[in-house]
């Protein structure tokens, strides 16, 4: 039962502003939600574009990194961030370069990507029996380690996410345009290989700091779920994609708040919380598209959530 | 080498399960849904980590789990299938948003399992849980050995018996709804058995590298043959050779594990079959 003295144990209360000073008492919990912060805003861009790109399962098997790359780290003896960032970019380089397109009544592309996961499981799965000791980072592998983040990670991380703004800033309009309309852009005399390749890297880097918060099994909780979201409630892009960053910037305050009064681990409640807010948001599409048809008729069928003309 | 009763087992068992890897493969290739397979064999670990905390068998939750998403995909994403341009167009139907969005929920609940599970079981549910994402083909019992025969082979059956109205509504869907084949039905149908094939497989060759030997031989039997039987054909004995030579090389190189031998080889087919045509 909670009493007004009882301060060992932290508790909600129905005192929000007395609850969020309680969170950032603390210092670790100040550098984990800046951490998160800047983790929120690299993904919300990096997902949204991922989303448009449709190359979610290529952003998942990048995620999957963190496992051959983890375990190479501790056979070699460097640091686990280390490994994962140079497997999620020779990952990321293999799957740019897959044969895209259809070939008669299939499609390469995803039975190659789904190759290269497998093949990088298989190889942290052989890491790991060479390495013959337990891996000391089971839990931070599954859970990721955003209550522990330095001083020096949160720099780290508020570094990654400028990049990752900086280039998506500098590249949108090719990069949009490429995406939505490959041929056209081809036509224009557009890099749409090298862009395709660029986005890849840019989305193994946004992926691998995403895990320090979420965990790598975790990541599309910020990558996916707040993008999806975004993109049912606003068919235009600009509104979209900074209600893609807001979303995920909910997601991860909240989550880390209800995380600092419980005993299971951040992502867990990071994604339940962009869960929640997926659910909402189709439901509030849902609603407005049946208000749309009682007034005006039917609608347009809901398909890819961007049009080429709307870039 | 054969000798060995766990060597027997685990070449019994993997034989029927690589088989039905194969030709479920080769519809998951051509249908586009290689994400929705890996997602399947994702889900096996909250299934299995759930029933555990329930004080379940571990089967049951793997079965119980990977079988529901499989329906659950096969219903939420039709929705984004119905109002696409579909393949024609080169799209990949089903939409992958809804497939990202909803085992990563699934993961979270899997993650929310372990936590809960190693407050109250200390050690062990590390070794639990790596042992069913990984599989231990060398460690099947004769008993469950001829049940993984089995379930694969009553799968493998399934699937041969709906192959021809589901490779008609896969490569035409239009016209096949047209011509009464229901394929809406037929969709949920194989997405259910492939969740039956992704638990069986996950005790032998474990959830996370399913994967290649889903996409891998079916890839490269797709990119050799264009027709659908011999085709077809291919990717199970393509399948059939990777669990066997993988087997073979597992026992010759005892540092190597089963799991990683298997799929090292499924993908040297497919990087093959890339480099020959």
């Amino acid at each position: 039962m909670y009493t007004p003295a009882d301060t060992a144990a932290p508790s909600l209360t129905w005192n929000l502003a007395h609850d969020a000073a309680q969170v950032l008492e603390y210092h670790f919990m100040v550098n984990a939600l800046l951490a998160g912060s800047a983790v929120a805003v690299a993904a919300g861009l990096a997902g949204w574009v991922m989303l448009v790109r449709r190359e979610a399962f290529a952003g998942h098997t990048l995620a999957m990194m963190a496992f051959p790359g983890a375990s190479a780290a501790a056979l070699a003896g460097v640091a686990a961030g280390w490994g994962y960032l140079s497997f999620c970019i020779v990952g990321a380089l293999a799957i740019s370069r897959l044969p895209g397109g259809a070939r008669g009544s299939w499609r390469e592309e995803p039975a190659g990507i789904g190759v290269v996961q497998a093949l990088a499981l298989g190889l942290g799965f052989l890491f790991v029996s060479l390495y013959g000791g337990v891996l000391g980072d089971l839990e931070g592998l599954l859970f990721g380690e955003v209550l522990g983040v330095s001083d020096g990670q949160v720099l780290e991380l508020a570094v990654v996410a400028v990049l990752v703004a900086a280039v998506l800033a500098g590249i949108a309009r090719p990069l949009l345009l490429s995406s939505v309309d490959p041929a056209g852009g081809l036509a224009r005399g557009l890099p749409v290989k090298a862009l395709s390749a660029g986005f890849l890297v840019l989305l193994g880097a946004t992926v691998a700091a995403t895990s320090q918060v979420t965990g790598p099994l975790l990541v599309f909780a910020l990558l996916v779920m707040p993008a999806a979201s975004a993109q049912a409630l606003s068919t235009r892009p600009t509104t979209s994609l900074i209600a893609s960053v807001a979303i995920a910037l909910l997601a991860v305050w909240l989550g880390l708040g209800l995380a600092y009064f419980s005993v299971y681990p951040p992502g867990f409640y990071i994604a339940t919380v962009a869960f929640a807010i997926y659910l909402l948001a189709r439901a509030a599409a849902a609603a407005a598209a049946r208000r749309r048809r009682r007034v005006h008729g039917p609608a347009p069928a809901p398909g890819r959530p961007l049009a080429p003309e709307a870039v | 080498m054969l000798g060995q009763e766990y060597v027997r087992n685990a070449v019994l068992a993997g034989s029927v399960i690589a088989l039905a890897c194969g030709v479920c493969g080769w519809f998951v290739v051509l249908r586009g849904q290689v994400f929705a397979g890996d997602a399947l064999s994702h889900v096996a670990f909250p299934g299995a980590l759930a029933a555990a905390a329930l004080g379940l068998d571990e089967r049951v939750g793997l079965f119980a789990a990977t079988v529901a998403a499989g329906g659950a995909i096969a219903l939420l994403g039709r929705g984004a299938l119905a109002g696409r341009g579909g393949r024609a167009a080169g799209v990949e139907p089903a939409g992958d948003t809804t497939i990202g969005v909803l085992f990563t929920f699934i993961l979270a609940v899997g993650v929310f399992f372990l936590t809960l599970f190693s407050r109250s079981s200390g050690g062990g549910v590390g070794i639990q849980a790596a042992h069913t994402l990984f599989g231990s083909i060398f460690g099947l019992g004769a008993g469950e050995a001829a049940l993984a025969a089995v379930l694969a082979g009553a799968v493998l059956a399934a699937v041969l018996a709906i192959g021809r109205p589901l490779l008609f509504a896969s490569v035409a869907p239009e016209i096949a709804g047209a011509r009464g084949v229901p394929t809406r039905l037929l969709g949920f149908a194989f997405l259910v058995l492939l969740g039956v094939i992704a638990a069986e497989a996950s005790q032998a060759v474990g959830a996370l590298l399913l994967l290649g030997l889903l996409a891998g031989p079916a890839a490269a039997a797709h990119r050799l043959l264009p027709g659908t039987g011999a085709s077809v054909a291919l990717a199970a004995g393509l399948a059939l050779v990777s669990m066997w030579g993988g087997l073979a090389l597992a026992y010759a190189v005892p540092s190597l594990p089963p799991s990683t031998a298997v799929i090292a080889i499924a993908t040297g087919i497919y990087l093959a079959a890339r480099a020959w045509r």
